[in-house]
């Protein structure tokens, strides 16, 4: 296949980034996205050029490092996969691919594709966690029955992978699912309810802080998010906010 | 042989940790406060460690090259986590944890350590469980269990193939509280370039920061290495792309001896590479080996049809097929240890029967798992005439609800949907038993500095069973350094804080920029990926499921070649003080090619066959494994003294008193 890349340069946080033209040719269906890229740095590197950055690690849809916004996506055209796990076989001959970095205020670009989600660490830093020791000198874990039902939907928000998919794809640039994926799972769990109030009013004031938008309910979020972490959680969120708020 | 003391208790084996938590000295709270360490890593064992740590009172700075803690490649371990609880009531015990552990590591572990890890591993259920970790559970609400290679109980505890993320965003939080209150402050995207001894201790390290290229001195009264294991010296690995051996290698080269460098785990169930694209490989969860049965056709004739898409594997009739892992091994049967499963699909390949295009791939099938859950199903939901296609419907449910996940991965990447053919799999290196020498307390051989999980070499032996890393990592961090730390940390409480303006961090910061220049300032001729692609070939063919020792020679003057060629010609385009992606892997890379020809020389030095480490001259008349127990019932412990084939070999001998040392059978 030959593809046509269109892709965000930018040499560093504070230079004025712009979009540069690149042509593959060769690709074939098998080949990852990433690994495309990997072949267009390769080239780069023999022309003496020097090769695009972009955030990747474990290559298997977990770890949430990557973030590449392709044609207006984030991780792209698929859903419930990453860009590590998008295959050029999604894409036709001739096509052209724009490829940016995850937009939103409160993710600065760093270099080309790679930004800054610090903003996610103090999030999870300012409530995303139960208060208990480390020492394992606690109760034996099947002291803790839990419903199957709650168990499952609160792995079910766990499993967010703090990519940021959720708010490149809001036209707000709201972390509403992020943090109401962390916030709903303990808020689920028996463990977790003892500083429920706290924890949602925790997680978003520093939400609000950081300069993610409000949610407004268009659900871009839960189509694009490569775990398919469902809007109920922003729901619950909400109530549990509601509740801790009234409580005072 | 004198140098190395593995320091383990006195006593009775089950007593020996109570009695050692008992002996060693501890630090006052509040000298605890003035007291610094550094992490290395944030995976299941850094993260667990430093955690734990602040917990405890002392300060901590942990690093890691990822933008986040939760990033660390603990992240992708899928199928669970061992512990010893007995909630199935299927007579499992501490000491058979124990003895699993000792005996699918082939004999090659420290007793001890590994009764240690089997005593915490119910701890470690519990401690994660009120941190908030969603196990799976049964209908009761209670915790479900699950089995894995190489044991006869249920004891793997899992949340669905997610096992890892879920332990790690625990430790995760865990640190997150901890940097809420200040006791740990979290340097992401920096990399650890270089470990500093002042007067012979480990006092601080040299990193850079991989945004701007500075180069930043960090000290600290002790260091933890918890950067995880090598496997990416294979350049094809199911590891992340960043999983690299820097830390570990720059303390070895400051001194910290290197254990075992030839145990690598070569993982039986992966995606088997597409192309020469392939940048990395994809596991598929051991937990697939609970209901998939492994085969490959009984005629070589159909395997060549197979292989030019002649002949659907559908098509095969039952008595046309080789299970071959319940042929040889009756008893486990697709359960047997990962380095026994992989051998015996290469062997099967190498006979002509593998079934993709190259020949390198078995299939794991779901068929018989589909049509008996979906029986069982259609029993206990009344539907008593339901016919087979309606049965196998239900079946896909089931199997669907325990390995969604994994099969969604593999019809992503190979294009073709595993409920209704086969998967393809292949073996792929996907764990380093190897890592730093430690003692009991695990300290590697410089005062100071400790390795924990896979970084270090201790419980794994020669082969890692299924689901012991998870517990091995958290077990480090959470149980065992927060103890053991402390005997040496008591001796620094009037200390003060570590200057960085010393000669040492001068000493030691010079080497790093000498280092990036000479990387830098090479020909440029061919680029990092060049090499790493090299290298991984070099050690794929002559280091990997198995090797002879006419290969092994081969092997370390191919490496050492390279290597020189390396620093004279590769190209590390961009600058040094920017962000600079190409520059990160040639540091890596570079250590890779030392450590490559290091693992080679071991695996020549050890004249024998055991659990994943292979000599095609030490086998039985059935082409298992054959050990010397005579001769090699030891660690191997490296020291460094320049090039590595100056490397100097040192034994801690193993001594086995309570298990019985036989040849591992899983007949």
């Amino acid at each position: 296949m030959k593809i046509y890349l269109k892709i965000w340069r930018q040499k560093d946080a504070s230079s004025k980034g712009k979009i540069v033209d690149y042509t593959m040719d060769g690709v074939e269906g098998d080949m990852s996205f990433l690994e495309m890229l990997d072949i267009l740095n390769e080239d780069l590197i023999a022309k003496g050029e020097v090769p695009i950055e972009f955030d990747h690690d474990c290559r298997e849809g977990i770890c949430g490092t990557c973030s590449l916004q392709i044609n207006g996506r984030p991780h792209g055209p698929d859903r419930l996969i990453t860009v590590c796990q998008l295959h050029m076989r999604s894409f036709n001959d001739g096509d052209t691919i724009v490829i940016e970095p995850f937009r939103a205020k409160a993710f600065p670009v760093i270099k080309d594709l790679i930004v800054d989600r610090n903003a996610f660490e103090r999030i999870q830093q300012a409530g995303g966690f139960i208060s208990v020791n480390t020492s394992g000198r606690t109760v034996d874990a099947n002291n803790i029955p839990i419903r199957k039902e709650n168990a499952d939907k609160a792995f079910n928000a766990a499993a967010c992978i703090g990519c940021g998919a959720c708010v490149a794809a809001c036209k707000n640039a709201s972390a509403m699912l992020f943090t109401s994926a962390k916030v709903s799972q303990f808020a689920l769990l028996p463990q977790g309810r003892v500083e429920a109030a706290e924890r949602v009013q925790n997680m978003v004031k520093q939400m609000d802080l950081e300069g993610f938008g409000n949610c407004t309910n268009t659900g871009a979020c839960e189509i694009e998010c490569p775990k398919g972490i469902s809007l109920e959680n922003i729901a619950r969120m909400n109530r549990e906010y509601l509740s801790a708020s009234i409580k005072g | 042989m004198g140098i190395l003391d593995s320091k383990i208790p006195s006593g009775p084996l089950a007593e020996k940790w109570t009695k050692h938590k008992n002996e060693i000295d501890l630090v006052n709270p509040a000298n605890k406060r003035n007291i610094d360490i550094i992490v290395v890593g944030t995976g299941l064992a850094g993260g667990s460690a430093a955690a734990s740590f602040a917990e405890l009172g002392y300060n901590v700075k942990t690093f890691c090259y990822q933008d986040s803690p939760r990033r660390a490649h603990s992240i992708a371990a899928q199928g669970g986590i061992n512990a010893s609880k007995n909630y199935q009531g299927d007579g499992d015990s501490d000491y058979r944890l124990f003895y699993d552990t000792v005996k699918g590591g082939d004999y090659r572990s420290r007793e001890a350590n590994v009764y240690r890890l089997a005593e915490v591993s119910g701890n470690i259920i519990d401690q994660c469980v009120s941190q908030g970790v969603p196990f799976a559970r049964d209908y009761g609400g209670l915790l479900d269990n699950r089995s894995f290679g190489g044991v006869l109980v249920s004891r793997t505890f899992y949340a669905k193939g997610q096992t890892g993320q879920q332990l790690l965003l625990g430790a995760y939080a865990a640190m997150n509280r901890q940097i809420h209150r200040g006791k740990i402050k979290s340097y992401t995207r920096h990399e650890m370039l270089d470990l500093v001894l002042v007067d012979g201790k480990a006092r601080g390290i040299i990193a850079r920061n991989l945004i701007t290229g500075e180069i930043e001195r960090h000290s600290a009264h002790a260091v933890v290495i918890a950067s995880g294991g090598y496997g990416n010296l294979f350049f094809l690995s199911t590891y992340c792309m960043g999983a690299n051996v820097m830390a570990a290698w720059r303390t070895h080269r400051r001194g910290a001896f290197f254990a075992n460098p030839c145990y690598t785990q070569i993982h039986p169930t992966c995606i088997p590479v597409s192309g020469d694209h392939q940048s990395k490989l994809t596991l598929m969860s051991e937990s697939l080996r609970n209901d998939g049965r492994i085969w490959v056709p009984k005629n070589l004739d159909d395997a060549k049809a197979i292989r030019e898409g002649k002949l659907k594997p559908t098509q095969l009739k039952e008595e046309d097929r080789d299970y071959y892992l319940e042929r040889r091994y009756p008893a486990f049967g697709n359960l047997v240890p990962r380095d026994v499963a992989s051998r015996a699909a290469k062997e099967r390949c190498d006979a002509g029967y593998g079934v993709n295009k190259t020949g390198e791939a078995v299939y794991l099938d779901f068929d018989a798992a589909i049509m008996r859950y979906g029986s069982e199903k259609a029993l206990t939901t009344g539907l008593k005439d339901a016919d087979d296609a309606h049965i196998r419907k239900l079946g896909e449910e089931v199997v669907e609800a325990k390995y969604g996940n994994l099969f969604q991965m593999y019809e992503k990447i190979v294009d073709e949907n595993p409920y209704k053919t086969p998967m393809m799999i292949y073996p792929a290196v996907h764990y380093t038993m190897g890592g730093l020498w430690v003692d009991y307390n695990l300290q590697t051989t410089i005062p100071g500095c400790y390795a924990a999980g896979e970084a270090n070499f201790s419980d794994h032996g020669a082969n890692r069973l299924g689901a012991s890393a998870l517990m091995q990592g958290l077990a480090d961090g959470y149980f065992v350094l927060p103890y053991t730390i402390g005997d040496f940390l008591a001796d620094d409480i009037r200390t003060g804080p570590i200057p960085t303006d010393s000669e040492e961090f001068d000493k030691a910061e010079k080497d790093v920029l000498d280092r990036i220049n000479r990387l830098m300032s090479a020909k440029g001729i061919n680029s990092v990926d060049y090499y790493h692609k090299k290298l991984g070939k070099i050690m794929w063919d002559k280091c990997g499921m198995s090797r002879n020792a006419e290969g092994l020679k081969d092997a370390i003057k191919e490496i050492a070649a390279l290597r020189k060629d390396f620093w004279e010609n590769v190209k590390v385009p961009g600058a040094a003080d920017d962000k600079n992606q190409e520059l990160e892997k040639a540091g890596r890379v570079a250590d890779f090619l030392e450590i490559g020809e290091l693992f080679a020389m071991d695996a020549l030095e050890r004249n024998e066959s055991c659990g994943g480490h292979f000599r095609e001259e030490y086998q039985t008349p059935e082409g298992e494994a054959l050990r010397d127990d005579e001769n090699f019932k030891f660690v191997s412990a490296w020291e460094y003294k320049g090039e590595p084939k100056d490397a100097q070999l040192h034994k801690e001998k193993l001594i086995y008193e309570n298990i019985e040392v036989k040849t591992r059978s899983y007949k």
